[in-house]
C-alpha cells in the first residue's frame, strides 16, 4: 500500500515539474509581449534612439543586429561547414582528430565574455579595427563556429553510407561525392541547424560588449559608400546591436521612458528570435516533403 | 565544372585535331578533377587548423594578457585569490582581493544548480517515462524557446519581476545573489532538461522490463533503474548547466547588484567574475594595474571553465567504464 501511494507522490511530482517547466516559459513569453508589444510601433522600429528624451527608437540597432549576423554567418558557415565535413568524412581516428574534438568542445563551452574579451585583444587592439562591426562579427564567428561544425557533422553523420559507396563505385573523387551527393543528403539539417544557430548569434551581446562596443555613430541610410563613415554598411563603424542596448538601457539609460524602450526591444528581440525557430522548422519541413517527395 | 576547364583550355591547345583535342579534354579534365579534390582538401583541413589555431590563441593570448598583473605589476598570487578587499581605484595602497568575485561566481553557479537540477530532471522524466506524447508535443518545443532565448531578455525579465519581487518580500534592495541564482537557474533549466531527457532515454527497455516484472510500481523502476543507469549522463547534465551559468554574464550584472564586499547572506548584494570584468573593463585604459587585474580576472575564469571541460570528460569517461 505504502509504495502505491509514494509512486502516486513521487509521478504526480514529476507531473509538477513538468508544469512548472511550461508555465516558466508562458509567464516569460506572455510578460515580454504583453508589455512589450504595445511599445512597439512603426515609428518605435524607424526612429534613432535617444540619449536623454524620451521617444527614441532602435532603427539602427535593429539594422546592426540584422548587419552583425550576417557578417558573422559569412564567416562561419563555411568555416564550419567545412570543419564538418572534416570531422565526418576525412578524420580518422587517431589523436590529431581527437585534439580536434576537444577544440570544438572547448570552444563550444567557453563563456562567451571570454570570448568577448579574446576578440578585445586581438581584433580591436592589436589588429587595431576598434569597436568594430567586423571586430564583432569574427568575435561572433569564434562563438559560433562550434555549433555549424558540430551540426554539420550530425547531418552528415545521418547520411546512409549507400550514397558515398555509390558515388566512389562511379569512379568519382572522394572531396566530389561529398559535394554532390553527401552535403545535398544532409542539406536540410545543416540548414535548420545554421538558421537555429542565427537565432544564438542574434540575441548574444556578451560578445559584443568589447567588441562592437555600445554606440552607434550617426548613420545617414542614403549613404551605402561603404567607407564612409556614416554608412549603415560601413564595417569599421562601431555598432550596438539591440541585445546590447537592452543590457545598455536597463543599467546605463537615462532616458524617462526605459520602460518602454526595453520592453519594446525585448519583444522585437524575442519576437526575431521566435521568428528565426519558426522559419527554420517551417523550412526544415518543407526542403524534407520536397526530398522525400510526400505531398 | 569540368566543362568549363575545357572551353578555357581549349584555344590555347595547340593541337586542333579531333583526336588529340579528346585526349587533351580529357588530360585537362582528370587535372582539373584531382585539383577539385585537393582544393577541396585544402578547405577541410584549412578550417580544422582554423579551430585548432582559435582555441590555442584564446588560451594562449589569454593567460600572457592575465599573467601581466603578476609579472609586470608585482601584485601577488595567493594576495589576489585570497584577498577579500577589492578596491583598485583607491589612490594610496589600492587593493586588489577577488575572493568575494570568485565566491560570487560559485555561489551563483551552485545555486543555480540547486535550484534548476530538480525540476529539469523531474521534466525529463515527465517527457521520457511518463507521457512521451505530450514530451514530444509540448515540452519539446517548450525547451527548444526557452533555450533561444536571448540571455538579456532573461536579466531584464529578472530586473524587472524578480528583483521587486525580492524586495517585497525577502527583504533588502533585491538585488541579491538569490536573484542572480533564480534568473542564472531558469536559464539553464532547457539546457539540463534536453540532455537529462536523451540520457533517461537510453537507458535499455529491458531493464524497465525487469523492474516492472518483479512487480516494482513506476516510481521504483525510476528510482531504483532507470535514475541510477543514467546516472553519470545525468551528473555530465548538470555540471554542463552549471559551466552555462559560470559563464552568464550580463543577466547576472543586471540583477546581483555589484557589491564589491563577500556576501554575508544569500538575499545580500554581491558580484561575480563576470559581472566585475562587464563593468570595469570599459572604463579601464589598457595597460594601467586596474587593466591587468581585470585580465586577471579573465584568466581565472577561463582556467575554471577548462576545469568544468575537463570534469565533463572525467564523468563521462567513468560513466563509459562502469
Amino acid at each position: 500500500m505504502t509504495s502505491k501511494i509514494t509512486n502516486r507522490i513521487a509521478l504526480s511530482v514529476i507531473v509538477l515539474c513538468a508544469l512548472v517547466m511550461t508555465a516558466t516559459l508562458a509567464a516569460l513569453l506572455g510578460y515580454i509581449l504583453y508589455h512589450g508589444l504595445s511599445a512597439i510601433s512603426l515609428s518605435f522600429l524607424t526612429k534613432d534612439s535617444s540619449s536623454f528624451q524620451a521617444g527614441g527608437g532602435i532603427k539602427n540597432q535593429l539594422w546592426n543586429s540584422f548587419y552583425i549576423l550576417f557578417a558573422t554567418m559569412l564567416f562561419t558557415v563555411p568555416l564550419g561547414l567545412c570543419g564538418g565535413i572534416y570531422l565526418s568524412e576525412y578524420a580518422k581516428p587517431n589523436k590529431l582528430t581527437h585534439f580536434i574534438r576537444s577544440c570544438v568542445e572547448v570552444l563550444a563551452s567557453l563563456p562567451s565574455i571570454v570570448v568577448g574579451m579574446f576578440g578585445l585583444l586581438i581584433f580591436v587592439n592589436y589588429f587595431g579595427w576598434q569597436y568594430s562591426i567586423l571586430s564583432g562579427a569574427l568575435a561572433l564567428t569564434v562563438f559560433n563556429l562550434p555549433v555549424i561544425v558540430r551540426v554539420t557533422e550530425d547531418a552528415l553523420q545521418s547520411v546512409p553510407r549507400e550514397l558515398r559507396e555509390g558515388g566512389l563505385a562511379l569512379g568519382v573523387t572522394q572531396w566530389h561525392t561529398i559535394k554532390t551527393i553527401v552535403v545535398p543528403a544532409a542539406f536540410p539539417g545543416i540548414l535548420t541547424g545554421i538558421i537555429l544557430s542565427a537565432g544564438r548569434v542574434f540575441g548574444e551581446s556578451a560578445a559584443l560588449l568589447f567588441t562592437a562596443g555600445l554606440s552607434t555613430p550617426n548613420l545617414d541610410f542614403s549613404n551605402w559608400n561603404p567607407m564612409s563613415m556614416t554608412s549603415p554598411l560601413n564595417p569599421f563603424r562601431s555598432a550596438e546591436t539591440l541585445s546590447v542596448h537592452i543590457w545598455q538601457v536597463n543599467t546605463a539609460g537615462i532616458t524617462p521612458d526605459i520602460q518602454t524602450i526595453a520592453n519594446g526591444s525585448s519583444a522585437v528581440l524575442v519576437l526575431c528570435v521566435l521568428g528565426f525557430n519558426l522559419f527554420a522548422r517551417i523550412v526544415g519541413k518543407f526542403i524534407d516533403r520536397k526530398l522525400t517527395g510526400k505531398a | 565544372m569540368e566543362n568549363k576547364s575545357v572551353v578555357v583550355q581549349m584555344p590555347s591547345s595547340p593541337n586542333n585535331e579531333g583526336r588529340s583535342l579528346i585526349q587533351n579534354n580529357k588530360k585537362w579534365t582528370s587535372i582539373f578533377n584531382r585539383n577539385s579534390e585537393w582544393r577541396g582538401k585544402i578547405w577541410i583541413y584549412g578550417s580544422a587548423i582554423f579551430v585548432i589555431l582559435s582555441v590555442i590563441a584564446i588560451t594562449l593570448f589569454l593567460t600572457v594578457q592575465g599573467l601581466r598583473s603578476f609579472v609586470v605589476d608585482h601584485i601577488n598570487v595567493i594576495d589576489f585569490i585570497t584577498g577579500t578587499e577589492w578596491y583598485p581605484d583607491r589612490a594610496e595602497n589600492p587593493s586588489y582581493g577577488a575572493l568575494p568575485f570568485i565566491f560570487g561566481s560559485l555561489m551563483v553557479t551552485i545555486l543555480a544548480a540547486m535550484l534548476a537540477a530538480p525540476f529539469a530532471i523531474g521534466s525529463a522524466l515527465f517527457m521520457t517515462e511518463l507521457a512521451p506524447k505530450w514530451g514530444q508535443k509540448v515540452l519539446q518545443p517548450v525547451i527548444e524557446i526557452l533555450v533561444g532565448i536571448p540571455s538579456v531578455v532573461y536579466g531584464f525579465i529578472g530586473l524587472s519581476v524578480i528583483v521587486p519581487f525580492m524586495r517585497d518580500h525577502v527583504g533588502g534592495s533585491g538585488f541579491s545573489l538569490l536573484s542572480g541564482a533564480l534568473v542564472v537557474g531558469v536559464m539553464i533549466l532547457p539546457t539540463i532538461t534536453s540532455i537529462s531527457a536523451d540520457a533517461v532515454r537510453a537507458v535499455s527497455n529491458d531493464l524497465r522490463s525487469a523492474s516492472y516484472a518483479l512487480g516494482a510500481t513506476k516510481w521504483q523502476t525510476i528510482y531504483r533503474v532507470v535514475l541510477p543507469a543514467a546516472k553519470s549522463t545525468l551528473i555530465t547534465a548538470i555540471v554542463l548547466g552549471m559551466a552555462r551559468a559560470f559563464g552568464e554574464a550580463l543577466a547576472v550584472q543586471m540583477v546581483i547588484g555589484n557589491a564589491r564586499n563577500l556576501p554575508n547572506a544569500i538575499s545580500d548584494p554581491s558580484a561575480t567574475l563576470t559581472t566585475i570584468i562587464t563593468l570595469s573593463m570599459g572604463h579601464s585604459t589598457a595597460g594601467s594595474v586596474l587593466n591587468d587585474v581585470l585580465w586577471s580576472l579573465g584568466l581565472i575564469l577561463l582556467i575554471i571553465s577548462y576545469g568544468f571541460i575537463l570534469l565533463i570528460r572525467f564523468i563521462s569517461r567513468r560513466g563509459q567504464v562502469s
